[in-house]
């Protein structure tokens, strides 16, 4: 029996997303046919992540309509339905942006969204691969409507490595599912209800685990920041290399993000969805150390620069087929232009001896002050 | 009788759940999974927070044992071998009541091991909530029985699949389950005769507000609405002879009905006490029973209050899990305070539309519904008394309510 069963060919399910067929295993969500389609018809997700298991259905930002159950069942489907967690069924009909009820319900939810989430994108270190800033882009307005003071959080230490802005959180939960099923103790969850529930650690303690690290990267809002990163550059300065060390607690697997030769900061490596990439059928998780530790180009093998196909700012740095502009100056006035001023000669800020990436904290004024260092032309005076 | 024979027979009876869906328990029960080997579980929603809602604290604060028998011969049809009650948190002294009662049973016989010899297993555990209106939710509750925090799941899978422990579970109203007794005693086509149309048997109502007798009232479905307000035999009419303005006929998640639609449907017939006639309409011009939290407000009453009062409680209630309702209840409180202050704009009555429109249907759980449906049902029925607010904002500022500053809406129906 069990062999006639193996023989048999496995059963493909036909859905139809935005009228665009697609042929897809029994148990696959309409947001992962979508993301196989690819392009518009695929709904946003912001609680949704692949390896957390038992993520998604949350946020409601990916809500589709459903306007064929099956071809056994043609009924459609009263509500709409959250797509990361609706698996198809033969037949199955699906409208994502030729629905006005998705579009408008959409809408609803970015608004939802934005009530208490600050507007900081300016000082965020999420920005430019934050997902609700895509988000909004894509299906907010450009006014608010809510005239009331936004929900605000006390600043709650999460321990050496990581930042927690309460304030920006969206409540996902994804960082609860990571340090539930990534790290062997989970030290912090959601506390209270409704619209003023948060996260937290309960009692202040820190999260020390030695995945919790992790928590960062699948965090889609500024919630949860890296301390040894936190407003060292903007993520569209820095370029993305993959690299790979051997290391005994994980993939080892990265990508480090560099200015020059420093590297500000390590990651994951991601998906073009943001979510973590996987390796020989694990998940890419990595360790603390990797993440915070190794900030030396020489502790890593360097692959290459990294793909980022996700429509993002940092796509900008298509520096792959980096051509050098020709040089317009000589060709103008005939000969090498003077060097009439050297900035580092009349401003403390961004010193070559100053190594962003090994200073603890952010990168303030006292970083920068000559005298401090020891090297610059105030001393010299 | 088999248990197969247990669950023809509520199905003929025709029970509906007693807790505000009103889905059929029989069919409900035939739902439920039974693999080989997995233990299932019967669970008792009581759990009772609903505002206006108080017929389940009376069951087993006064008759206990109607709901032990009820569980044992549940339990029985659907294999379960440990059932639960799970109770809110605040019906701290019912939960010794209910414990002594089944201590009662066990030392008669009728639960543990072999029940009268019947060789079915059976023991009950009661489970204290903590205090959260949302754990009234089936998959909440679930989740509080587990012991985590109470958070609706996601359906499918529905509990009759997946439910507590990752077990076949089915999750009845304490009423519900107390019905089953006489649907046994009786047999199911004679409960059925109970009532009217697919209302069937008798159903409790609590009954609060301005009437003169509030209290929790048995009835056969087939009295009318008018009736059970006014006649003495139920709530005794509304004080000092004042008019009724509005009713809200099943608990606080209910759309509200202005007095000519309560009394009357659309169609110019009498309203009755039963799932039908109550919804007849749909939200239009109809409401649910829902539980059967019958709050009635006389003609002092501001509804614009009334709703900001029920907002704050949905608002606080929000378990918080998903963003259209953690949000949105939250915005809808606020712009209630706002025109019931006396600080509201015209436009704030549009944007509450809007909100609660954009709640509705969007949720994990229905605890978004029940949110928007009462601020729906207050602007269709009431928007002149939101307007009010906006402009005479002096008055509302001093809390000079009512007393005939508003258009009448106790109009004659239109023929």
């Amino acid at each position: 029996m069990a062999d006639e069963i193996k023989k048999e060919a496995p059963q493909k399910f036909k859905v139809t997303i935005d009228n665009i067929s697609i042929e897809v295993d029994p148990g696959t969500t309409i947001l992962q046919a979508a993301r196989m389609i690819g392009g518009d018809v695929t709904p946003p997700a912001m609680c949704y992540y692949t390896p957390l298991q038992g993520s998604g259905g949350k946020c409601r930002t990916c809500l589709v309509e459903v306007s064929k159950g099956s071809e056994k069942d043609p009924r459609p489907m009263p509500k709409l339905v959250a797509s990361c967690r609706t698996t198809v069924m033969d037949g199955m009909e699906v409208k994502n942006i030729t629905s006005d009820r998705v579009l408008n319900a959409r809408a609803g939810v970015v608004e939802f969204l934005l009530l208490n989430h600050p507007l900081d994108c300016p000082i965020c270190d999420q920005a430019g691969e934050c997902h609700l800033q895509d988000l909004s882009y894509e299906h907010g307005k450009a006014g608010t409507r809510y005239e009331f003071k936004k929900r605000t959080f006390k600043p709650h230490n999460l321990g050496p490595y990581i930042q927690l802005h309460m304030t920006r959180c969206i409540l996902c939960y994804r960082c609860v599912f990571t340090a539930d099923q990534v790290t062997n103790k989970r030290q912090h969850g959601v506390l209270d209800r409704g619209d003023h529930a948060q996260i937290a650690t309960y009692i202040e303690k820190s999260l020390d685990n030695d995945f919790i690290g992790n928590v960062i990267d699948v965090c889609p809002v500024g919630a949860l920041t890296d301390k040894t990163f936190r407003f060292k550059n903007r993520v569209w300065f820095t370029k993305p290399v993959d690299a790979h060390r051997n290391c005994d607690k994980c993939c080892g697997k990265v990508t480090l993000w560099r200015r020059g030769d420093e590297v500000l900061r390590v990651t994951a490596r991601k998906d073009q969805w943001g979510e973590i990439q996987s390796y020989d059928g694990k998940t890419g998780w990595i360790c603390n150390e990797c993440r915070f530790e190794k900030k030396n180009v020489s502790d890593w093998v360097i692959e290459g620069p990294t793909a980022v196909p996700r429509h993002s700012v940092i796509g900008v740095n298509h520096y792959q087929r980096l051509e050098q502009p020709k040089e317009t100056i000589p060709a103008v006035i005939g000969r090498q232009p003077k060097l009439l001023m050297d900035i580092h000669e009349v401003s403390d800020v961004n010193q070559p001896g100053v190594d962003l990436s090994k200073i603890p904290g952010p990168a303030t004024g006292a970083v920068f002050n000559q005298k401090h260092l020891g090297n610059g032309k105030k001393e010299q005076e | 009788m088999s248990p197969d024979d247990v669950v023809e027979e509520v199905k003929k009876s025709g029970l509906r759940g007693r807790g505000g869906a009103g889905f059929p328990t029989g069919m409900k029960w035939s739902f439920l999974a039974k693999p080989e080997g997995v233990p299932r579980h019967l669970i008792v929603n009581a759990d009772e927070s609903e505002p206006g809602t108080f017929k389940d604290r009376y069951l087993m604060e006064h008759i206990p044992h109607l709901l032990i028998e009820g569980i044992i011969v549940a339990s029985y049809a659907l294999g379960s071998n440990t059932s639960f009650i799970y109770i809110r948190g605040e019906y701290a002294w019912i939960v010794d009541i209910l414990e002594q009662a089944i201590q009662e049973a066990r030392n008669n016989g009728f639960l543990g091991k072999n029940i009268l010899n019947s060789g079915f297993d059976c023991d009950i555990h009661v489970q204290r909530g903590a205090g959260a209106y949302i754990c009234g939710e089936e998959t909440a509750l679930l989740e509080s029985l587990e012991g985590k925090r109470g958070n609706p799941r996601i359906k499918p899978p529905f509990p009759a699949v997946k439910g507590a422990w990752d077990r076949p579970t089915v999750v009845n109203n304490v009423e519900s389950i107390s019905a089953v007794v006489p649907i046994i005693n009786l047999g199911g086509e004679e409960y059925a005769k109970i009532g009217v149309g697919k209302s069937t048997g008798t159903k409790l109502i609590s009954a609060c507000g301005n009437i003169n007798k509030p209290g929790v009232y048995e009835i056969d479905m087939t009295i009318s609405v008018e009736e059970f307000i006014y006649s003495d035999e139920y709530c005794g009419g509304i004080p000092n002879g004042k008019r009724l303005k509005a009713c809200i006929p099943g608990g606080s998640s209910v759309p509200i009905l202005p007095a000519n639609l309560l009394l009357k449907t659309a169609k110019g017939e009498q309203r009755m006490m039963n799932y039908e006639s109550l919804s007849d309409g749909g939200f239009q011009t109809g409401s649910m029973m829902g539980s059967g939290g019958f709050i009635v407000f006389d003609e002092d009453q501001c509804i614009v209050k009334h709703t900001y009062t029920l907002a704050r409680f949905y608002r606080h209630e929000s378990c918080g899990q998903c963003s259209p309702c953690r949000e949105g209840t939250g915005w809808m409180e606020k712009l209630l305070w706002r025109l019931e202050n006396g600080q509201g704009k015209m436009s704030d009555i549009d944007l509450l539309w809007e909100i609660q429109s954009k709640i509705e249907g969007n949720t994990i759980c229905p605890l978004g519904d029940a949110a928007a449906w009462p601020v729906a049902a207050a602007i269709r029925h009431f928007r002149d008394e939101f307007e009010w607010h906006v402009t005479h904002a002096e008055e509302a500022q001093v809390r000079n309510f009512g007393l005939a500053h508003y258009a009448d809406p106790i109009q004659p129906i239109p023929a």
